[in-house]
């Protein structure tokens, strides 16, 4: 049994320790906005936050999770008004949307470590995370444009 | 992606058969059926024959309801469908909803005689359909106000959902009307706006899915959860038409939570509650495979048969005046090889489908491009009458023409048939790659004369590459079509499978080269179809994707040659293509084409037409320590009367980036015949530090829309090798670029 904290609620699981948190969330908590892209950590669709930090869920066991506090996509805000949703929305980031949850986890966990961003920045934070719709250009500026809105008080 | 049965060109006057009627509630009902236009066609069908399935309701409480037949992968037609009905129904556009539309007759692309998202067609298709189905009931309301209250119609206007009487300022919601104008006749002609009178049409308009792709709200095919639901991994032969000869479920079996390991017709399937427990179990088995006759397929054995192909004189594509004759008495005579190779198409979502069956039902939930061949398939499979099989569509992680196929959804249904419980089957990342159905590799021979003027007398194109529609044409084979197909669509599909068998022409192989826009009197295009193990597909613009590298880059070889500027050579020979000279002049002026660059930066331009749309792209390199960095693309497209010109912009991008990765990075190779990659670090994609700055021009235009979803594809690679042949006075005739 591990006990762990996801978007808030604790929750106790009866699950082999070695489970990748990606499918521990998917198949057994139902949160299925993190997605499955490429299962070695190559591609970042997987992105979470494990204690405020982003971390790939598809290479990450649960044994490692132990009591720490996972927030997923749908923990991010109750009704889209996190600054980074905001900016994803006001400049219509996404295309077919499957990365998008990971870009996302991986721009909010920038911005609390660097809220004003260089390009630079952006580019060693984000680069892990692949679109094949290529929608690169967008989040670059939905950053900056989250950024400011952070700033702002959002 | 192209399609068979796709047509040369929107037919502007066809009229979609309108019917109305009433819902419980007093809803206002539209349903229509649109005749398919295209070869051999099925405009023959009478609309009696079928019942117009409902396309647009309005409610009561003045909601508006439009099904779309149309796969959201990316593309923006959520979106953009609903905007045409929008724009003449004179509707709320705030509450328009829509509902992905079932597998049925009446939701059939009219451009492509099926239900199937391809080929860039999408508000080709609906645009004038949905503006007539929007006009047609906003006519109805406003006949229904004006009886209502004993009026002239022309006194009356509707807007935003009201209608209005002008001279006594009364108004009626749409909702308080609809009942009335269930009841009246369908009018025999509407007028539709002209475009200057638009007022959503051309504006900028928020994509009506972002809100779910931001929270993890929205539904993709990896996403569906069933009561009971169990989940499929499958292990497949590697090699390309082996089959399986023997297997031990034991060790599968052994894995905790393993309830079922199958054998299906692509492989052994282990079926657990979870993915992570049937992935387990996939790697416990122990498979004995028949590897076949490819077993020592290699890519320079391929390639080998690709040389001697081309050696053949293959089959004519295109020809005007005598290219050869002027080739050999030419005093100025330039010679190149070009090829690509296979590539994947890497979908972010790996493949996936969702299936239960019943004895007398099969629903099936999926990312598809293509729910009429969902729908055959599991027909196929259950023994069902496909009016039995409901297909869902699901939101799609990428399409690119891979979603068109159906081997993930044939998997489902197989395994929801043998265990009676729904199943989902997920393919790993390296089952997305090494089970794909590929872009063709091909290997091509240009050769041109240049005239004392420097400009081109003569040009042959040879090409040699593997069918993609030698694969796809079976199933147009009338014999493999289901019965309820109407007579003239089989004979349209069969017409097109002869057509690829007996003359050997695979139009999806030779598109883009043989509509070669230059001023070239003499020109020849042969094909010579070379089919391999390899199975190949859709893949994003298609032939135009690699026949354009080729002939743009070939035609800086010729500028080049004969000492000119390679967007002033394009000019001289585009005289009488002013859509492609529009789009050409806009992307260099943009791009400050002729003015100087920094030092180690270089410029390279390239133009096409592809889906009814001009795309001219001119792009900014750098290439340091032999890696080539992409700095800035200005893009110019003509696209005809825009829609949701914010989506034309993001699609750009999109097919740029998407270009970018073949153009810099794309390869898939074979050794014992098996695909050597598997995963983003041996295939890679283009990465966000490598994102060059794209700006998008939109040529305004009153010209029938074109398509966005693929045109921006492949001007890209051209003009990347373009701006490196630049930089390092060798062409590069060979992808992805390597310097």
């Amino acid at each position: 049994m591990i006990s762990l904290i996801v978007n808030g609620k604790p929750q106790q699981l009866e699950v082999d320790p070695q489970t990748p948190l990606l499918w521990v969330l998917r198949d057994r908590l139902g949160l299925t906005g993190t997605k499955y892209g490429c299962g070695i950590s190559a591609c970042g669709a997987c992105t979470v936050h494990v204690e405020g930090e982003a971390v790939r869920s598809c290479v990450t066991p649960l044994a490692r999770l132990a009591g720490k506090r996972v927030t997923t996509i749908e923990g991010l805000s109750r009704d889209n008004d996190h600054p980074v949703q905001r900016a994803w929305i006001e400049l219509d980031v996404p295309q077919c949307g499957f990365c998008q949850s990971g870009q996302i986890m991986a721009a909010v966990a920038l911005l609390a470590k660097k809220p004003r961003p260089t390009d630079a920045d952006i580019d060693a934070t984000m680069s892990g995370i692949l679109c094949r719709c290529g929608t690169y250009q967008r989040i670059r500026r939905a950053i900056h444009r989250a950024a400011e809105l952070r700033r702002a008080g959002a | 992606m192209n399609d068979p049965a796709a047509p040369e060109l929107i037919d502007e006057g066809r009229r979609a058969f309108l019917k109305v009627s009433v819902a419980a509630g007093g809803a206002l009902l539209i349903g229509f059926y649109l005749p398919a236009v295209g070869r051999g066609g099925v405009a023959g069908v009478a609309a009696t024959e079928l019942a117009p399935n409902t396309w647009i309701r309005i409610g009561a409480d003045d909601s508006v309801t439009l099904m779309v037949a149309s796969s959201e992968m990316g593309q923006g037609v959520y979106t953009a469908i609903p905007m045409l009905l929008a724009e003449e129904l004179e509707c709320d556009w705030a509450r328009v909803r829509i509902e992905t539309a079932p597998a049925a007759r009446a939701y059939f692309n009219p451009l492509i005689g099926m239900q199937l998202t391809g080929g860039s067609t999408a508000v080709r298709a609906y645009f004038t359909p949905l503006r007539q189905a929007g006009a047609t009931a906003r006519a109805l309301l406003i006949t229904a106000a004006a009886q209502t209250w004993g009026v002239k119609e022309e006194s009356c206007k509707a807007e935003n959902g009201v209608v209005v009487h002008q001279p006594s300022g009364r108004r009626a919601r749409y909702g308080e009307l609809v009942g009335k104008a269930a009841t009246l006749p369908v009018p025999k002609a509407v007028f539709l706006k002209e475009p200057s009178e638009f007022k959503l049409l051309g504006k900028p308009t928020r994509r009506r899915d972002t809100p779910l792709k931001v929270n993890g709200a929205a539904v993709f095919g990896q996403d569906v959860r069933l009561p009971g639901m169990l989940t499929a991994a499958v292990a497949r032969c590697p090699v390309f038409g082996g089959k399986l000869k023997s297997f031990d479920a034991a060790k599968a079996k052994a894995v905790e939570g393993v309830r079922h390991v199958l054998a299906i017709d692509s492989g052994v399937a282990v079926v657990a509650g979870d993915f992570w427990t049937a992935q387990r179990g996939r790697e416990a088995l122990a498979i004995q495979w028949d590897e076949g006759a490819h077993a020592k397929a290699s890519s320079a054995q391929l390639r080998s048969r690709l040389e001697a192909a081309l050696k053949r004189a293959g089959s004519t594509a295109r020809s005007e005046g005598e290219a050869e004759k002027v080739l050999s008495a030419a005093a100025r005579r330039i010679e190149a090889d070009y090829e690509v190779p296979y590539l994947a198409h890497a979908c972010m979502e790996p493949m996936n489908a969702t299936a239960v069956v019943t004895k007398d039902s099969c629903e099936v939930w999926a990312p598809t491009q293509a729910q009429t061949g969902a729908q055959t398939t599991a027909a196929r499979i259950t023994g069902l009458a496909p009016e039995a099989i409901k297909v869902h569509t699901t939101f799609l992680g990428g399409g690119f023409g891979r979603r068109s196929e159906q081997d993930f959804v044939s998997e489902a249904v197989q395994l929801a048939r043998l265990t009676g419980a729904p199943v989902k089957v997920i393919w790993t990342r390296e089952d997305d790659i090494r089970h794909d159905f590929y872009r063709p590799a091909t290997l091509n021979r240009l050769s041109a004369a240049l005239g004392a003027d420097g400009l081109p007398s003569a040009w042959v194109h040879r090409i040699a590459g593997p069918s993609i529609m030698a694969r796809v044409v079976p199933q147009f084979a009338p014999a493999m079509m289901p019965a309820w197909l109407p007579e003239s669509l089989k004979q349209a599909g069969a017409s097109v499978a002869g057509f690829v068998v007996e003359r050997r022409i695979d139009a999806t192989s030779v598109e883009g080269a043989t509509n070669l826009p230059y001023a070239i009197p003499n020109i020849l295009v042969t094909y010579a179809m070379e089919n391999g193990p390899v199975p190949v597909g859709f893949w994003r613009s298609v032939g135009n994707t690699q026949n354009i590298f080729i002939t743009e880059c070939f035609l800086d070889e010729l500028a080049a040659a004969a000492g000119k500027d390679p967007f002033e050579y394009r000019r001289a020979l585009l005289k009488n293509h002013p859509r492609h000279l529009g789009v050409l002049e806009l992307a260099a002026g943009k791009a400050g084409w002729g003015r100087p660059l920094p030092k180690g930066r270089h410029r390279g331009i390239a133009v096409a037409e592809s889906f009814g749309s001009f795309v001219a792209q001119v792009a900014e390199v750098s290439i340091t320590d032999g890696r080539v960095r992409v700095h800035r693309v200005a893009c110019a497209v003509d696209c005809g009367i825009v829609v949701n010109p914010d989506t034309v912009v993001a699609q750009m991008e999109s097919g740029i980036v998407f270009g970018l990765t073949a153009a810099l990075k794309g390869e898939i190779t074979i050794k014992d015949g098996r695909v050597e990659q598997g995963n983003f670090f041996d295939y890679p994609l283009l990465r966000m530090d490598e994102m060059p700055e794209v700006e998008t021009h939109i040529v305004k235009s009153g010209e029938p829309p074109g398509g966005v979803g693929e045109p921006g594809t492949p001007p890209i690679a051209p003009a990347v090798a373009n701006a490196v042949f630049a930089a390092t006075g060798k062409p590069v005739r060979r992808l992805p670029t390597r310097v």
